[in-house]
């Protein structure tokens, strides 16, 4: 038994990582797109990843679903039964797991981070902002039209620092023709980059937490997805190891399936009771158990 | 017994999960993948910050 749980221990840690690595090769792997400055155009294209990836990334293979959704909603003024469908699938299957093991972006903010960046709680006025921010990326291409009735990607054009990362200063830099295009709004997004690049340092997973649309849309899904944590109550010490743990501020013994909490599974390591499970839930237990101790 | 237990304690996600999936099949056919690769294959001048 002992075995299985540092097993799943060291899977849960290291594993984490591995697959966010493998995630943003597989995602962002068209490399002569960097040389070329130019953007992958195959059919892969057209195809959504559950996570942040913009496709105007020269290296990116698949659509970003926020950067679809809102380009359609602008050009159709209907949600895109496929986008819609597939966000929906896959937050009901997992949640924000995504958001922990997939998302660049998010791999970005921990990897930058300070260590004292993972004990910052954040005020709930901060992290509703994301809730915010998703009605305006669904509204807004639909009600904010130009003069010829057209809307626009509002999220992306406005505020998303993942693309002005992947996209817009890969692009930028690498084409001539783009850079005399640069005005106001390009100089508004790199502030809005670089604001979120100093915050990252002190505040883990502050772009996540608070402006994300498609983690605030996930995060709906935490507790009622197919995939997610339960607690027994009847193991649980009360000790706060989950809560100390918890890069997001998630009080796990509390709501182990907080709208914030991004799956990663630092809850679980620490519990030294195993009173945190994760898996497909029935009734008091969990199908798959989860890891209890830390090595 | 522990499938019918199985299948009420996780109805809700079972319900968003199918539903998700036949609207996703419902848009496959409807050619919204095909939308999605015309705007995903260009460069998106608003998405950089430059249109």
């Amino acid at each position: 038994m002992l075995a299985r749980r540092q097993r799943k221990t060291v899977l849960s840690g290291r594993l984490r990582r591995t697959v966010q690595l493998a995630a943003l090769v597989a995602a962002n792997g068209y490399w002569p797109g960097f040389a070329r400055a130019t953007i992958y155009t195959g059919a892969a294209k057209g195809v959504c990843v559950p996570f942040l990836n913009c496709y105007s990334c020269p290296a990116a293979f698949f659509a970003c679903p926020i950067g679809s959704l809102q380009s359609l909603l602008a050009a159709t003024h209907n949600v895109s039964l496929y986008i819609g469908g597939f966000l929906l699938a896959t937050g009901a299957a997992v949640g924000r797991l995504f958001c922990g093991w997939l998302c660049p972006f998010g791999l970005l903010q921990e990897v930058i981070a300070l260590p004292r960046a993972r004990r910052v709680k954040l005020p709930r006025l901060l992290t509703s902002l994301k809730y915010l921010i998703l009605v305006l990326t669904l509204l807004l291409p639909v009600l904010w039209l130009d003069k010829n009735g057209i809307g626009a990607p509002y999220f992306c054009k406005l505020f998303c620092p993942a693309g002005t990362l992947e996209g817009g200063l890969t692009l930028v830099l690498g084409r001539p023709e783009l850079r005399v295009l640069v005005g106001w709004l390009f100089i508004w997004k790199v502030s809005v980059l670089a604001v979120f690049l100093v915050l990252m340092l002190f505040i883990h997973r502050v772009f996540c937490r608070t402006a994300c649309p498609l983690g605030a849309f996930y995060g709906l899904f935490n507790s009622l997805s197919l995939w997610r944590f339960e607690r027994d109550g009847a193991r649980c010490t009360g000790c706060g190891n989950c809560r100390d743990a918890c890069p997001v501020g998630v009080e796990a013994d509390i709501n182990p399936n907080s709208t914030e909490c991004i799956r990663c599974l630092e809850c679980t390591k620490a519990c030294q009771t195993g009173a945190l499970t994760y898996g497909i839930q029935s009734s008091n237990r969990s199908v798959e158990k989860s890891v209890g101790r830390k090595l | 017994m522990r499938k019918h237990q199985l299948l009420r304690q996780n109805r809700w996600a079972l319900f968003g999960l199918a539903a998700g999936s036949i609207l996703c099949v419902a848009g496959i056919l409807r050619g919204d993948v095909a939308m999605v690769l015309n705007k995903a294959a260009r460069i998106c001048l608003e998405c950089i910050g430059v249109g």
